[in-house]
C-alpha cells in the first residue's frame, strides 16, 4: 500500500458522477456513487469505446451516454442483455484521499 | 507491592475499564485518576436528553465521587495532564510528579472548530460536555432567541432538536446534500429532513459557512451562497478529533489516533490507550460500542489475560423524541450486493436492506425501526436469508406461518379495512360496489366508490381487490411504467408531482414508492425534467441526472469529443459572428464546421477540456448557447419575408427572432424546433416542425404537430392569428401546455396524437383565459430558465467537469 499513487479526493468527485484520471496509455474514469463508493474503470465502452465517465450513475452502475449500455463498477460486466467487459482498477480511499495502484499506469488500454 | 496505574481522562472508556479491571482483579492495581473536568464520569451520548430537558445530569452520571472512592480510585479532578515523561515513567501536572507502572490514555477527542473568521466569539459553541449544554439552556432562556447549528450530523441534529424543544428559532447548516449522509442514504435522509422541518426547524444542505458574523460577541453567520442568519448563538457540530497531544508529545506513534495494537498497547509497552483518542488498524472510533469493546481489551491486558480487540459493526439511532430512526453496517451499493426496499409513503416508512450472498450487510430503516435489531443481529451473525427473503422487509412479525403471497394478504384483509386513506373507502364498499354496479375498470371503480380517485397511492389495492372480485376477467389497464424502478406510469408520476408537491427527486421516489434507492439511466433525467417544468424557481436542477449533453452544454460526438453550436436568432448572423466563429475554429483547432439544418454554423471536434475557452470567445463576441443538445427549444427557422422577399407578406425574420428571443432556455420533454415562413410558398419548411407559423397577409397560420425524422408527418393548422403579439402568445400557450402535460421524450406530435387536438385546442385557441394562464406561467418559468449557461461556465461552475482529476506522465520506470 505504501507506494500506492494519491490520483485526487472523494470530494473533487461529484456525488453520483466521475472524473478522470490522464495516464500515457489512456484514460481511467473514477466514479463516486451517491453513498460515496469510489471504483476505476477504464474509460472506455466495451460497445463503441464510448467515454463511460460521462454516463449517469446509478447504485453502482454507470448508463454509457454513447449507446445506454449499462456496465457494474465492481466488476466491469456489462449488465442486461449486453455483453461485454470494461477493465476495473483497484482503489483504496484513505482519509478521503484516493490511492490507486502504481502499474494502473502500464494498464490503462491495450 | 501493588503496582501503580496512573489513568488519564475520566470518560465513558475509562470508566468502564476500570469496571471490568475490578472484577478481573480487585486488588491488581493502585489507582490515579486524572479527569479534565470538575466532575465524574456521566454518560456523554445522553447529553441530548439532558439538553432537551427530558433528563437531568444526576441521571446520567455513570461514576460518581463514591463509586471512585468505593473502589479506592485516587481522583484528581480538574487536574490537567502536561506532560508524560516515559523515562522516569511520571505523569505531570500542576499537582506535580505521579510515578505510574502502567499508564492508560483516555483522553478522548475534542470538537472540531471550522477555522473561519468570528470563531472564537462569545455565544460560539461545541456539543461536548455538560458546560457547552449549561451555556446552550441559558441561551435559550432568552424569548425567540435563535440558534445555528453547524453540521446535519446525528450531534447536530441532536442539539437541533433539542434547542427547538427549549423554544428557540434552530437553523441547521449541512455542507453535504443530505442529512446524516453518513449513516444514512438520501432517501432516508429526505424523510429526516421533512420531520424535523415539521418541528420547524430551519434545513440548509450544502451550506459552506463563510463567516461567523458579530462584535462583542455573535450576531449572525454567513454563507458562502450569501444567505445571512441571525444567530443568538452558534453550535459547531462538524465532527471530532482524537485529543492526542500529551502522547504527541510524549514521542508515541501518533497518526490521527494514538496507533495501539490489538491489545490496546501504544508504540510504548507500559502505555495503553482506550477511546476515541485511539488508532487501530487505521480507523478510529466515536460510537460508544467498540470504546466499550476497547475497555475490555485494555482492562484483560492489564492483569494479563490474552484478549484482543476485533472491529465489530455498530448500530446507529438517532436519539431525537419522535424520530424513528436506524441504521447499521454497510448499505452501499456494490456488485453482488441487492438491495430489498419498503416504502410506504402514507406513513413515512423506508426501509431497506442490503444482502451479499443471502446475508444481510446493511439496513437503513426509518419511520419504522422495531426491526433494527432483529436486523442488525442476522447481519452480526451472518444468517442466511434465503428461505425468508420474500418477507423479511417486513420484519420478525411475519417470519414462521405461511408464505405471505401479496394476493393473500389483500384477501386476508378485514371487509372494514380502510383501502383509500383520502376518501375513507374501505374494502367491503368496493367489493360490494364492483358486484353490484357491474364495475370491470378501474375508471368505474373510482367514479362509483372514489376509491383511489384523490392522491392515488391506493391503486395497486384496489386493483387487487377488482383482480380478487372479478378473477380473471380484470385486466388491470396496461399501464407502461416509466422504468423498471416503479409501477407507475409517465402521466401517474406527473399527476402526483404537482398533486403531493413534490419537490425533489429523493422526495418523488420517497413518496411514490420507487423500489431502487437511486433510480436508473431512464427515470431519473424524466424526474428532473418533471420537476424543473412543474417548480420553476423552487426545484435545484440536478446535474448528474442529466444526459452528458444537458450537463456540459455540448454535443458528445462518437470519438468522445463535442460538437458547439452558438445560437443564431431566427437565423440571422453578421460578419462580427463569424470572425470569432473562424477565430475560434483556428485557435482551438477545430477540425470541422458545417451549417446545420436549422440555419446556424455547429464547431465539430472540439475537445471537452477546450470547451470553457471555446464558449469564453464566443460569449465575447455576444454569442450564447444555441442548445442544439437540449430536450427544450433549439431553433427557430425562418425565410427572409417582407423584408427582401418580393413574395413576403410579414416580417417572418422579425417574428422568428422576436419567438426564439422570448422561449430560449426553455425546457420541454423533447426538442421544440420552430420555423416562420414569410408567405404560403412555405421556404422555412414551417409545416414539417413541431410548432410551424406561415405568414398570409391577414396575419399568421399557427401550425403544430408535424415530423421530419423517424416519422415524417405534415403539421395541423392549430387557428390563425391576427397580429404578432397574439401569434407568440398562443405559441407560448401551447408550448407550456405541452411541457406540463407530454412525458419526457415524448415529441409534439406524439403528445397531439395521444391527447387530442381538439383538447390541446380548448386550452389554448378557445378558451382566452386559459391561454392566458399558460402563457402567464410560461413566462413566469422563463425568469429562471434565460441563463446562458455557457456563460456560467465560463465563469467557473462545474469545473471538475472540464478538468482531468488527475495527470501522469510516462513513469520513469517500471516495478
Amino acid at each position: 500500500m505504501s507506494n500506492w499513487i494519491e490520483i485526487g479526493r472523494v470530494s473533487d468527485i461529484p456525488r453520483r458522477g466521475a472524473r478522470c484520471v490522464n495516464t500515457p496509455t489512456g484514460k481511467i474514469a473514477i466514479f463516486r456513487t451517491a453513498e460515496d463508493r469510489i471504483y476505476a474503470i477504464e474509460n472506455r465502452c466495451a460497445h463503441k469505446g464510448g467515454p463511460l465517465s460521462e454516463g449517469i450513475v446509478h447504485g453502482a452502475s454507470v448508463t454509457c451516454p454513447l449507446h445506454n449500455w449499462v456496465f457494474d463498477l465492481e466488476s466491469g460486466q456489462a449488465l442486461g442483455a449486453d455483453e461485454g467487459q470494461v477493465k476495473t482498477f483497484p482503489v483504496d480511499v484513505v482519509d478521503g484521499r484516493i490511492f490507486m495502484a502504481p502499474d494502473f499506469m502500464m494498464e490503462a488500454a491495450e | 507491592m501493588k503496582q501503580k496505574l496512573v489513568v488519564i481522562g475520566a470518560g465513558m472508556a475509562s470508566g468502564r475499564l476500570l469496571e471490568h479491571l475490578f472484577e478481573d482483579d480487585p486488588d491488581a492495581f493502585d489507582v490515579t485518576l486524572f479527569g479534565a473536568e470538575p466532575r465524574g464520569n456521566y454518560n456523554r451520548i445522553m447529553l441530548s436528553p439532558v439538553l432537551a430537558g427530558e433528563k437531568t445530569y444526576e441521571e446520567i452520571v455513570t461514576h460518581d465521587a463514591a463509586w471512585y472512592a468505593g473502589n479506592g480510585v485516587h481522583t484528581r479532578f480538574g487536574e490537567t495532564i502536561t506532560a508524560i515523561d516515559r523515562k522516569s515513567k511520571v505523569v505531570l501536572s500542576r499537582g506535580g510528579e505521579t510515578p505510574y507502572d502502567k499508564l492508560i490514555i483516555a483522553t478522548g477527542s475534542a470538537p472540531f472548530i471550522i477555522p473561519i473568521a468570528g470563531k472564537e466569539l462569545p455565544g460560539v459553541m461545541a456539543f461536548r460536555d455538560l458546560d457547552d449544554v449549561e451555556a446552550m439552556v441559558a441561551a435559550a432562556g432568552k424569548p425567540r432567541a435563535k440558534a445555528v447549528v453547524i453540521g446535519g450530523g446525528l450531534l447536530g441534529l441532536e442539539a437541533a432538536a433539542a434547542l427547538r424543544l427549549r423554544g428557540m428559532e434552530v437553523v441547521v447548516l449541512h455542507l453535504m446534500g443530505h442529512l446524516m449522509e453518513r449513516q444514512l442514504d438520501p432517501a432516508a435522509g429526505y424523510l429526516l429532513q421533512k420531520e424535523l422541518e415539521g418541528r420547524g426547524i430551519k434545513i440548509h444542505t450544502k451550506a459552506q459557512t463563510k463567516a461567523i458574523l458579530g462584535h462583542e460577541r455573535v450576531e449572525a453567520v454567513a454563507l458562502d451562497d450569501g444567505t445571512v442568519y441571525p444567530a443568538d448563538i452558534v453550535v459547531m457540530a462538524v465532527g471530532i478529533r482524537p485529543e492526542t497531544r500529551v502522547a504527541t508529545d510524549a514521542g508515541l506513534h501518533v497518526e490521527r489516533g494514538i496507533v495501539v495494537s490489538d491489545q490496546m498497547v501504544t508504540s510504548d509497552p507500559d502505555i495503553l490507550a482506550v477511546g476515541e483518542c485511539v488508532e487501530h488498524e487505521r480507523t478510529v472510533y466515536g460510537l460508544v460500542a467498540p470504546l466499550y469493546d476497547m475497555a475490555k481489551v485494555a482492562a484483560k491486558t492489564l492483569v494479563k489475560h490474552d484478549a484482543a480487540f476485533r472491529p465489530v459493526q455498530t448500530a446507529t439511532q438517532l436519539k431525537v423524541t419522535g424520530v424513528s430512526l436506524y441504521s447499521a453496517g454497510d448499505f452501499a451499493e456494490a456488485e453482488g450486493r441487492e438491495e430489498i426496499v419498503l416504502r410506504d409513503a402514507s406513513s413515512g416508512v423506508y426501509k431497506r436492506l442490503v444482502l451479499k450472498d443471502d446475508k444481510i450487510v446493511g439496513a437503513v430503516l426509518y419511520g419504522e425501526t422495531g426491526d433494527g435489531p432483529w436486523f442488525f443481529d442476522m447481519l452480526r451473525r451472518g444468517t442466511d436469508t434465503r428461505e425468508l427473503r420474500d418477507t423479511l422487509i417486513f420484519g420478525q412479525a411475519y417470519q414462521g406461518g405461511a408464505q405471505l403471497d401479496p394476493m393473500a394478504a389483500v384477501a386476508a384483509l378485514p371487509d372494514e379495512a380502510e383501502i383509500c386513506g383520502c376518501n375513507g373507502v374501505c374494502k367491503s364498499k368496493i367489493t360490494s360496489t364492483i358486484t353490484s354496479k357491474g364495475l370491470t375498470t378501474l375508471d368505474g371503480v373510482r367514479a362509483h366508490t372514489k376509491a383511489s380517485a384523490s392522491c392515488g397511492t391506493c391503486t395497486g389495492l384496489v386493483e387487487k381487490l377488482m383482480v380478487l372480485t372479478l378473477g380473471d376477467s380484470y385486466n388491470p389497464a396496461a399501464i407502461q411504467p416509466m422504468c423498471g424502478c416503479t409501477d407507475l406510469g409517465h402521466d401517474e408520476v406527473r399527476r402526483l408531482i404537482v398533486a403531493k408537491e413534490l419537490k425533489s427527486i429523493p422526495a418523488v421516489m420517497q413518496e411514490l414508492e420507487w423500489k431502487t434507492s437511486c433510480g436508473c439511466a431512464k427515470c431519473r433525467p424524466a424526474l428532473n425534467y418533471y420537476l424543473v417544468a412543474d417548480w420553476p424557481g423552487e426545484y435545484e436542477d440536478d446535474g448528474q441526472s442529466r444526459f452528458i449533453n444537458e450537463r456540459v452544454h455540448a454535443n458528445i460526438q462518437k470519438d468522445g469529443t463535442y460538437s458547439v453550436v452558438p445560437r443564431m436568432w431566427g437565423g440571422m448572423t453578421n460578419p462580427r459572428e463569424l470572425r470569432a466563429i473562424a477565430d475560434v475554429a483556428d485557435k482551438f483547432h477545430i477540425p470541422a464546421v458545417k451549417v446545420t439544418g436549422g440555419q446556424r454554423i455547429d464547431l465539430l471536434g472540439v475537445k471537452k477540456e477546450d470547451l470553457p475557452g471555446v464558449w469564453a470567445d464566443l460569449n465575447a463576441a455576444g454569442m450564447v448557447s444555441g442548445a442544439a443538445y437540449a430536450k427544450g427549444l433549439r431553433t427557430v427557422k425562418t425565410c427572409v419575408g417582407s423584408d427582401w422577399c418580393r413574395f413576403g407578406t410579414q416580417d417572418s425574420t422579425g417574428l422568428g427572432v422576436r419567438i426564439e428571443k422570448f422561449m430560449w432556455g426553455a425546457w420541454t420533454p423533447a426538442k421544440v424546433k420552430m420555423a416562420v415562413s414569410g408567405c404560403p410558398r412555405n421556404c422555412a419548411e414551417a409545416t414539417c416542425k413541431d410548432v410551424g407559423v406561415i405568414c398570409v397577409d391577414s396575419g399568421y397560420e399557427i401550425h403544430f404537430a408535424g415530423a421530419a425524422g423517424l416519422d415524417i408527418k405534415g403539421t395541423e393548422v392549430l387557428c390563425h392569428a391576427k397580429t404578432e403579439d397574439e401569434a407568440l402568445e398562443i405559441i407560448a400557450a401551447l408550448v407550456q401546455l405541452y411541457r406540463e402535460q407530454g412525458r419526457y421524450l415524448e415529441r409534439i406530435y406524439k403528445w397531439a396524437k395521444r391527447v387530442g387536438t381538439d383538447s390541446i385546442k380548448a386550452n389554448v385557441v378557445d378558451d382566452l383565459e386559459k391561454r392566458r394562464h399558460y402563457f402567464e406561467r410560461f413566462t413566469y418559468s422563463q425568469k429562471f430558465a434565460q441563463v446562458d449557461p455557457w456563460e456560467e461556465r465560463v465563469n467557473g461552475k462545474d469545473a471538475h467537469e472540464f478538468e482531468a482529476l488527475a495527470e501522469f506522465g510516462m513513469p520513469v520506470a517500471a516495478e
